[in-house]
């Protein structure tokens, strides 16, 4: 059926046992963000070293598809060169916000292309993006940190 | 005549399309918006195909059908609340009529009796939607008032017992709901508008969720002033009514300032019409103001008490088989006394977008999230929630998709 497009496998695994569920006591930078449509809050603790994503960590509460988000970008982007984070980032934006024309990069994206049916439903995409924004904002203010100090 | 939601049901043209690929539609989010019959299309359409003209303006025959056709619906709406025509204000929206008031209040000079100072007071509730709760509270924040509130007890019902500590000799402002958006719970006006009068505050009715759903008279009801929004009671979007005692619009000073509000204007002064142009600055939205008049009169027609009783009916059948379901936890009273027809639940641990989305699949349109009543969800210990609301052209067997759907639902994210 059309909504197991949606609500992928590899999806409602990551929202039934979610990576990096459990905010480091060590960080960079911490932030906050809420979807103010539906209520969904999500915490996430960054960590940059040497210009790599040593760690994310997150605590949050939502629905299906903003936790297995979540879940699935701590996994891909940890380990990674911030460079390289930013240009997962772009494409998995991309991707939302394709309304369904374009398939993704799954050599790329790895999991989060589970999460391409999103797109063809306006009113989750910043479901599926509030733990992506979350990141950006605090990969800006770990960076602005370090050039600080 | 008897109430029959299939008969009415062919009077709203958007029952007879499909959903998510050949479902029927059952449509449960009146509660945010209300569908349209075709009368009220036919309303709107009629007037811009014929009648379309300046009202209030202008010498000409177009000019005169169109200052009619919205003076009528005027007159119409007064009737139906039981108030004055000259007491009907047409707004944008029941949220510009709540800004109206919390803007005009709060400009109101020393001499005038709605001024309000560091130390007065401002009672609302916690189950306010954030249109009658944010009006207030900024209003607060500018004239130094401060905010106070009913509590809302785990229930659903508002916390009366402290009635006497809430509203004092300080209290000048009373707003409250009338009906609940998200618990569906009627709150009981009779014993604390008294007490509001007792001290010399006014009352203020968001009667955004009863006025479409069941009688309501504002002598009766003996309050001050009433909002209610169109678009929810089968009328248009873009329309707001507010309703206010002729006494105090009297006094009231104006919102918006421009074209037909005023009596006389020089460079450096104005006065104003009486009410209600006072308070209707610029060209009304007249299409929207002549589909409401013909909304109106369609729900007259059928009977306002007819409506409340269907929805009674078909909500307790609602909340029963919800309550059969296990792990719904309906977020308000289960008990139909003082109750209307909005019925918010969770559903175990699955989120209520999750379960909206699932619903939507099979065609059913609810609502999720905090409904605008955001320190309400949280007070009630919950994130976020599922309402299905219900209106004259809902069914029994709406209910049933809807349980079947929450039941299947269920076992999809198992």
């Amino acid at each position: 059926m059309e909504l197991d497009n949606l609500y992928q496998e590899v999806i409602l695994d990551h929202y039934k046992n979610p990576q990096n569920k459990k905010l480091a006591t060590n960080y960079d930078a911490q932030v906050h963000h809420v979807n103010p449509s539906c209520g969904d809050e999500i915490d996430l603790n960054l960590t940059i070293t040497d210009g790599v994503v040593a760690n994310i960590s997150w605590d949050g509460v939502g629905c299906s598809i903003s936790q297995a988000s979540v879940s699935i970008l701590t996994d891909l982007l940890i380990g990674k060169p911030i460079s390289e984070a930013y240009s997962i980032f772009d494409q998995f934006v991309s991707l939302m916000q394709s309304k369904g024309s374009i398939p993704g990069d799954e050599s790329v994206l790895e999991d989060a292309i589970a999460l391409a049916g999103v797109s063809k439903y306006p009113a989750r995409i910043k479901c599926a993006l509030l733990g992506w924004m979350a990141f950006k904002d605090a990969s800006v203010q770990a960076q602005a940190k370090s050039e600080l100090g | 005549m008897t109430f029959d939601p299939l008969t009415i049901r062919k009077d709203f043209p958007i029952f007879g399309r499909s959903i998510r690929d050949g479902k029927r539609l059952v449509y449960l989010d009146s509660g945010a918006t209300s569908q349209k019959p075709s009368v009220v299309i036919d309303a709107e359409s009629d007037f811009y195909r014929n009648h379309n003209a300046a009202a209030h303006r202008g010498a000409h025959q177009l000019a005169e059908e169109a200052t009619e056709a919205i003076e009528s619906a005027r007159g119409i709406i007064a009737d139906f609340l039981g108030g004055a025509t000259d007491e009907i204000i047409f707004t944008k929206s029941s949220t510009e009529a709540l800004n109206l008031l919390a803007y005009s209040i709060g400009s109101a000079a020393k001499e005038n009796p709605f001024h309000l100072k560091a130390g007065d007071e401002i009672v609302v509730s916690e189950m306010e939607h954030h249109a009658n709760l944010i009006p207030w509270q900024q209003l607060a924040k500018r004239t130094g008032a401060v905010l106070k509130w009913f509590e809302v007890e785990p229930n659903g019902r508002l916390d009366l017992s402290n009635m006497k500590s809430v509203i004092t000799d300080r209290t000048k402002i009373v707003a409250l709901t009338h009906q609940s958006n998200v618990l569906g719970t009627i709150n009981p006006l009779a014993e604390i508008v008294k007490r509001a009068h007792e001290v010399g505050a006014i009352f203020i009715l968001d009667a955004c969720q009863s006025v479409p759903h069941m009688p309501v008279n504002v002598t009766d009801l003996d309050i001050d002033f009433l909002v209610f929004s169109g678009h929810k009671a089968v009328g248009p979007t873009g329309v707001g009514v507010l309703w206010g005692r002729a006494s105090l619009l009297a006094d009231l000073p104006p919102f918006l300032f421009g074209g037909s509000m005023i009596e006389s204007v020089t460079m450096t002064d104005a006065t104003w019409a009486p009410a209600p142009r006072k308070f209707e600055a610029g060209v009304p939205n007249m299409a929207q103001i002549v589909g409401l008049g013909a909304a109106v009169s369609y729900l007259t027609n059928i009977g306002m008490q007819k409506i409340h009783n269907h929805e009674i009916e078909i909500t307790q059948y609602a909340i029963s088989k919800l309550q059969e379901v296990e792990e719904v936890r309906i977020i308000g009273p289960t008990d139909m006394n003082l109750r209307g027809g909005a019925v918010s639940f969770t559903l175990g641990e699955i989120h209520p977008h999750d379960l909206g989305q699932y619903l939507d699949n099979s065609g059913i349109a609810v609502r999720t999230g905090h409904h605008c009543a955001w320190p309400l969800t949280r007070k009630m210990g919950v994130p976020s929630t599922t309402r299905a609301s219900f209106y004259l052209y809902n069914t029994i067997e709406d209910i049933d998709a809807l349980i079947t759907g929450v039941r299947d639902a269920q076992k999809y994210f198992a």
